[in-house]
């Protein structure tokens, strides 16, 4: 039994390094098997405060492969929310209905705050731009996968790294495994600096870089991640930078052979297309990882596993 | 010129004297001790000569006393801060001001996004820098720092 039965998921650091692991290894067994059906007498509730397709259907994909039936919405629109319920009698009352829940909020900190009252395990599906950890570790899945390990590997993170939530992450998740990053970036859009700090903090190094081709060669994973033009308060300065952080499938000459690709989707045009057909590609896998992951960790918390 | 120094110092027999407080600080300071909803006799100065700080502020609370936990809000604004108590005109304890490891209730979250300013949720933070007054939201993981902090209504 996995020392997870009970436990919330909010953020990335409620796990030690071994209970990262631990979840991975379960993971790898719903990968073999997916279709196990050991959550059959639970119910899972996911409530989705605002829209999302793929960690919304990811979620409840696993659990119905787990043989666990779901409740909940995936839009708060027709519920008693938007009747002006407060989250937390929402809460204490779906937590009486269900065994688990699965929620995403745009207000940060509200899955933590959803935990404190509810009487079942909460996993945080997203809490605003605060924290994704689900996301996380499904890219460490994915890292593991593709690499064979998760210790010394050259991490690049391509793109929008001040606002996004999965990259800081990552970040948190990779320091307790000796890797060295290679930051890629606008000047505008760099990691901020109390997250180079916790880097730093953990005796690791990185790099900054403007242009994407620096990295190719070392890299053993390229994250990349959507720069958004509404991050810019000047449209020039978009138009200037927007190019720096595009991958095509020419660039990726000289690459090392297991370089993967990772995105944690939706895509608009920072990978072009072509790049999707070559072997270092993985970011359509990586999103079916989740089911997995998610598999993994609703097992493990409702002691199946 | 005697009996306006008289005023501004005059002791009392009973309570507590707040002491080297930042002149800006002063009105803060009676907010977050709730001295607004005080009813006995409250003496407030302010902007008077100071050797350690050029200018400050003082109060002066009658018959009232503060918690370890009252007085390390005093610290949030005023990190100088000399706290004395007194019984029957004599001093009895002098203590410094000390920001505590934690902070609950009192401080508002600067994150506008965060669920403590969207329902009635009591904030909570670790202090993570005591020297430049640098707060971790407990619910959202964002920083309030001095130059945002704001205090509950």
């Amino acid at each position: 039994m996995s020392t997870l039965k009970g436990r919330n998921l909010i953020s990335i650091t409620d796990f030690t390094k071994e209970e990262y692991i631990q979840v991975l290894d379960i993971a790898e067994g719903f990968e073999q098997n997916p279709k196990q059906k050991i959550l059959s007498d639970k119910v899972v509730a996911t409530l989705f405060f605002e829209p999302s397709t793929r960690t919304r259907l990811s979620f409840e994909s696993a659990a119905n492969q787990l043989g666990a039936r779901i409740i909940g919405f995936s839009d708060p629109g027709g519920t008693s929310v938007q009747k002006g319920e407060s989250l937390h009698d929402t809460i204490v009352m779906v937590s009486s209905y269900s065994d688990l829940i699965v929620m995403r909020n745009p207000k940060e900190g509200s899955s933590r705050y959803a935990s404190e009252v509810s009487s079942v395990p909460v996993i945080n599906a997203g809490d605003g731009a605060n924290q994704h950890p689900t996301q996380c570790m499904l890219d460490l899945y994915s890292i593991r996968k593709t690499q064979g390990t998760l210790d010394n590997l050259n991490i690049a993170l391509v793109g929008d790294l001040k606002y996004g939530r999965t990259v800081h992450s990552l970040v948190q998740a990779m320091c307790n495994f000796n890797a060295t990053f290679h930051l890629v970036s606008p000047v505008e859009l760099k990691l901020p600096s109390s997250v180079k700090m916790s880097i730093k903090d953990a005796g690791l190094k990185y790099y900054q870089y403007t242009d994407l081709k620096d990295i190719i060669p070392t890299a053993d994973i390229i994250y990349m991640t959507r720069v958004q033009r509404e991050r810019f308060p000047d449209p020039m300065e978009y138009e200037r930078v927007k190019d720096s952080c595009i991958l095509t499938a020419d660039m990726l000459k000289g690459c090392k052979p297991n370089m993967r690709i990772l995105h944690p989707l939706p895509r608009v045009n920072e990978i072009t297309t072509d790049v999707d057909k070559t072997p270092y590609a993985y970011y359509f896998q990586q999103a079916q990882n989740g089911v997995y992951v998610r598999q993994a960790l609703m097992a493990a918390i409702l002691g199946a596993k | 010129m005697e009996n306006k120094k008289e005023l501004v110092v005059s002791a009392i027999e009973n309570g507590t004297v707040i002491d080297h407080i930042p002149t800006e600080s002063v009105y803060q300071a009676i907010r977050i001790l709730g001295l607004e909803k005080y009813k006995d006799e409250v003496l407030i100065g302010n902007h008077l000569d100071s050797g350690k700080l050029g200018k400050k502020g003082i109060i002066k609370i009658k018959n009232k006393h503060f918690s370890d936990d009252e007085i390390s809000k005093i610290a949030l604004v005023a990190p100088f801060a000399t706290i004395i108590d007194i019984e029957d005109y004599k001093v009895v304890r002098k203590s410094n001001a000390e920001i505590p490891d934690h902070i609950e209730n009192f401080v508002r979250c600067a994150n506008p996004k965060c669920i403590t300013n969207a329902e009635v949720v009591p904030t909570r933070f670790d202090v993570v820098d005591k020297e430049n007054l640098k707060l971790r939201c407990h619910y959202c993981e964002k920083f309030t720092t001095k130059e945002t902090i704001k205090f509950s209504e």
